[in-house]
C-alpha cells in the first residue's frame, strides 16, 4: 500500500507539471502533438527511474560537497545512453523531439527527484518514485499534446477528426502551447480545491 | 554504512570514480549502437530511395555518386535500375534558406529530367505552415504540384517571384527553400547524367543492405 | 553585417524563450519583479556567453579530434557547472558590488536549460568561434528582453483582479502567450 503511494504522490499530488511546475521546457516545447508529448515523457521517465536508482544506490559513496556534480554526471550518463538507443531504434521520434534530449539534463525535475527523494531514500523506493513522477509528467505532456494537436490539426494521435482547415494553427505554434497550459493549469486548480 | 566524510581526497575519489565509469559506459554503449544507428540512417536513405524513384531492381546506395553542385554544395546521386536499364535518379540535396535550419531533400528524377516524386528528408520549419512541404508539393492542385514537371521548361520559383509554382499559403521563405533545393538538385542530376548513360549496365548483385559500407 | 543579422534574428526572430522554449523555468520562476529579473538577465548574459565560449573550445580541440562526440553532453554540464561555481567565487573576490546584485541568481543559473541549449546548439549549426560568441551573447540579449518585459507586465497584473481559477500561474502564463503572439509579428524580417 505504501509503495502504491509513492507511485500515486508523483501522479498526482506531487505532479510535475501542474502541481510543482518543474521542467517547463519540454512540457511547452515538444507537446505540438500528443505522440510527441507522449514520446518526451517517456524518454524522460526512463532518465528518471534509471537516475534514481544508481543515485539511491550511490548515495553512502558520494561526500555532500560533491553531491550535485556527481548527481549531474549520472544524469547526463542516462541521457546520453537514451540518445543513443533512440538515434538507433527510434530515429523519426529522435528528430522530431531533437535538441530536448539532450537537455533532459538539465530539467529540474530529474535532479529534483534525485537531490529530494533518492538521496535519501531505498533503490526500490527510488525506482518507484522516479515511475510515478515520470508517469504524471507523461500524463501532463500527453494531455497538453493532446489538447494543442486536436484545436491546432484536427488530428487525435495522428487519426484525422475533422478537416485540419478548421484547426486554429496557433494552437500548435509558440503561443499556443502557453495559452493551452493556462487553461488547463486554470482547469485543475479548480478541480483540486473542489476535491 | 556510514556516509562518507567530505575530505578532499574522498571527493576527488569519487567524482573521479563516477566520470571514469560514466565514460566507459558510454564508450561501450557508443561501440554496441554504431552499427544499429548507420543501419537506421540506410534504411532511412533507402526507404527515401524507393519512395522518388519507379520501381528498381538494384541497389542504388551501392552505386551512390557523390559530387557537389554548382555552387559548392554536398550532393548524392543514386541511380535506380530495372534489370540494368536507367529507370530514375534520385539526388540528395539541401538548403540553407530554410526558415529554420536547414532543408534537405531526396528528389527523383526520371532519365529525361521530370521530376519524379520527392521526399522531405530533414526539416525544421513551423509546424503547420513550412512543415507542410511534406505534401504540398505534391498536391495536384493549380499549379503547387512539381510531379512530372521540367525543370528545363518550367520556371522553379514561386509565382511571387514570377515562377511557375504556388508557395505554400502564408510559407514563402519555406516554399522558396524548399524550391532553391529542388533547382540544385536538378542542376547536379544534369551534371551526371550523362555520365549514367540510359543503355543498359551489367548489373552488381544486388547487395544487401549489411553489406553496403559507406564512409562516414 | 551578417553579425547584426544574426543579431535581429536571435534577439527578436527567434527568441530563445518565446519561440525556441528555452529557459522558461527562470521566465516564469524570476518575474515577478523588474529589478530580479534584471539581475537574472545580466547573469544569464555573463554565463551564457562565457560558457559557449569554453564548451565550443572543449568540443572542437577536445572531444572532436579524438572522436569522443559522445560525450558531449556529460562534458558541457560538467562545464558549465564548474563555471558557474568558478564566477561565483571570482566575483566574490573582485567585485562585491556586482556578486551582490547577481550572486543570487548564479545557482541557479546552472540548472537554466538556455546556457546547456544554446552551447549545444552552436556546435549543431556549425558555428566557429566569432559566430557563436555573437550568438550566444544575442540569444541571452533576448533572454534578457522577454524576461524583463514580462517582469513589467506581471507587476501589473499584480494589481488587476482576477478571476480566481486564473489566479497566479494561469494568467501568467496567458499573458506569456500574449506576448509570444507579439513576437512572432516579428518573423520573416530578417532570414539567416
Amino acid at each position: 500500500m505504501k509503495k502504491l503511494g509513492i507511485i500515486l504522490n508523483g501522479l498526482v499530488n506531487e505532479n510535475p507539471t501542474f502541481v510543482l511546475m518543474l521542467g517547463m521546457c519540454p512540457t511547452l516545447a515538444t507537446t505540438t502533438s500528443a505522440i510527441n508529448g507522449l514520446g518526451m515523457g517517456a524518454a524522460t521517465m526512463f532518465v528518471l527511474i534509471c537516475s534514481n536508482l544508481v543515485i539511491s544506490l550511490l548515495k553512502n559513496l558520494i561526500p555532500d560537497n560533491v553531491r550535485i556534480p556527481s548527481f549531474i554526471v549520472v544524469i547526463a550518463t542516462f541521457v546520453t545512453l537514451l540518445e543513443m538507443i533512440m538515434k538507433a531504434y527510434v530515429p523519426a521520434l529522435y528528430e522530431s523531439l531533437g535538441l530536448f534530449i539532450p537537455l533532459i539534463v538539465v530539467n529540474c525535475i530529474v535532479l529534483g527527484r534525485a537531490e529530494s527523494f533518492a538521496s535519501k531514500n531505498g533503490p526500490f523506493d527510488s525506482m518507484l518514485d522516479g515511475l510515478g513522477i515520470g508517469l504524471g509528467f507523461t500524463f501532463a505532456l500527453t494531455l497538453l499534446g493532446m489538447v494543442r494537436e486536436l484545436l491546432g490539426a484536427g488530428t487525435f494521435f495522428g487519426m484525422t477528426v475533422f478537416p485540419d482547415r478548421y484547426g486554429a494553427l496557433i494552437f500548435v505554434l509558440a503561443p499556443g502551447a502557453f495559452i493551452t497550459l493556462a487553461y488547463l493549469l486554470a482547469i485543475i486548480n479548480k478541480i483540486r480545491k473542489v476535491s | 554504512m556510514k556516509k562518507l566524510q567530505s575530505s578532499l581526497t574522498n571527493m576527488v575519489l569519487s567524482l573521479g570514480i563516477i566520470a571514469i565509469a560514466a565514460a566507459a559506459l558510454l564508450a561501450w554503449m557508443n561501440r554496441l549502437t554504431e552499427e544499429p544507428i548507420r543501419l537506421a540512417e540506410l534504411a532511412k536513405q533507402e526507404s527515401a530511395i524507393k519512395e522518388v524513384s519507379p520501381a528498381f531492381t538494384n541497389s542504388p546506395v551501392a552505386e551512390e555518386i557523390l559530387t557537389s553542385s554548382a555552387d559548392g554544395e554536398q550532393a548524392a546521386c543514386y541511380p535506380a535500375r530495372d534489370n540494368g536499364r536507367l529507370v530514375g535518379v534520385a539526388v540528395k540535396t539541401v538548403s540553407h534558406n530554410g526558415f529554420n535550419g536547414d532543408i534537405e531533400l531526396m528528389v527523383g528524377f526520371t532519365p529525361e529530367g521530370n521530376i519524379y516524386n520527392y521526399s522531405v528528408l530533414k526539416q525544421g520549419e513551423t509546424p503547420g505552415l513550412g512543415t507542410r512541404m511534406v505534401d504540398w508539393f505534391k498536391t495536384d492542385k493549380n499549379r503547387q504540384s512539381i510531379v512530372g514537371r521540367d525543370p528545363a521548361r518550367d520556371n522553379m520559383t514561386v509565382s511571387k517571384d514570377g515562377g511557375d509554382v504556388d508557395a505554400i499559403t502564408s510559407a514563402t521563405i519555406s516554399s522558396r527553400a524548399f524550391l532553391d533545393a529542388v533547382n540544385r538538385a536538378y542542376g547536379v542530376f544534369r551534371q551526371v547524367s550523362g555520365q549514367l548513360s540510359a543503355a543498359p549496365v551489367a548489373e552488381a548483385a544486388p547487395a544487401d543492405t549489411t553489406g553496403v559500407v559507406t564512409n562516414n | 553585417m551578417i553579425y547584426i543579422f544574426m543579431f535581429i534574428a536571435a534577439v527578436f526572430v527567434n527568441n530563445i524563450v518565446l519561440s525556441q522554449f528555452l529557459g522558461i523555468c527562470p521566465f516564469l520562476g524570476v518575474s515577478k519583479k523588474i529589478n530580479t529579473a534584471t539581475g537574472m538577465s545580466g547573469a544569464v548574459a555573463f554565463v551564457l556567453t562565457l560558457a559557449t565560449i569554453i564548451t565550443w573550445i572543449v568540443y572542437t580541440y577536445l572531444l572532436q579530434p579524438y572522436h569522443l562526440e559522445y560525450l558531449q553532453t556529460v562534458s558541457f554540464i560538467l562545464v558549465i557547472a564548474s563555471l558557474v561555481q568558478l564566477v561565483e567565487i571570482v566575483l566574490k573576490k573582485i567585485s562585491p558590488a556586482l556578486y551582490q546584485s547577481l550572486g543570487v541568481f548564479l545557482p541557479l543559473i546552472s540548472t537554466n536549460c538556455c546556457i546547456l541549449g544554446v552551447a549545444i546548439l552552436v556546435i549543431q549549426k556549425h558555428y566557429n568561434l566569432l559566430e557563436s560568441v555573437v550568438f550566444a551573447f544575442s540569444t541571452a540579449i533576448g533572454f534578457g528582453l522577454a524576461l524583463i518585459l514580462f517582469a513589467g507586465i506581471r507587476e501589473q497584473l499584480s494589481l488587476l483582479k482576477v478571476p480566481k481559477g486564473m489566479q497566479g500561474m494561469p494568467v501568467a502564463l496567458l499573458s506569456a502567450g500574449l506576448l509570444a503572439l507579439a513576437f512572432m509579428g516579428f518573423s520573416g524580417i530578417v532570414k539567416l
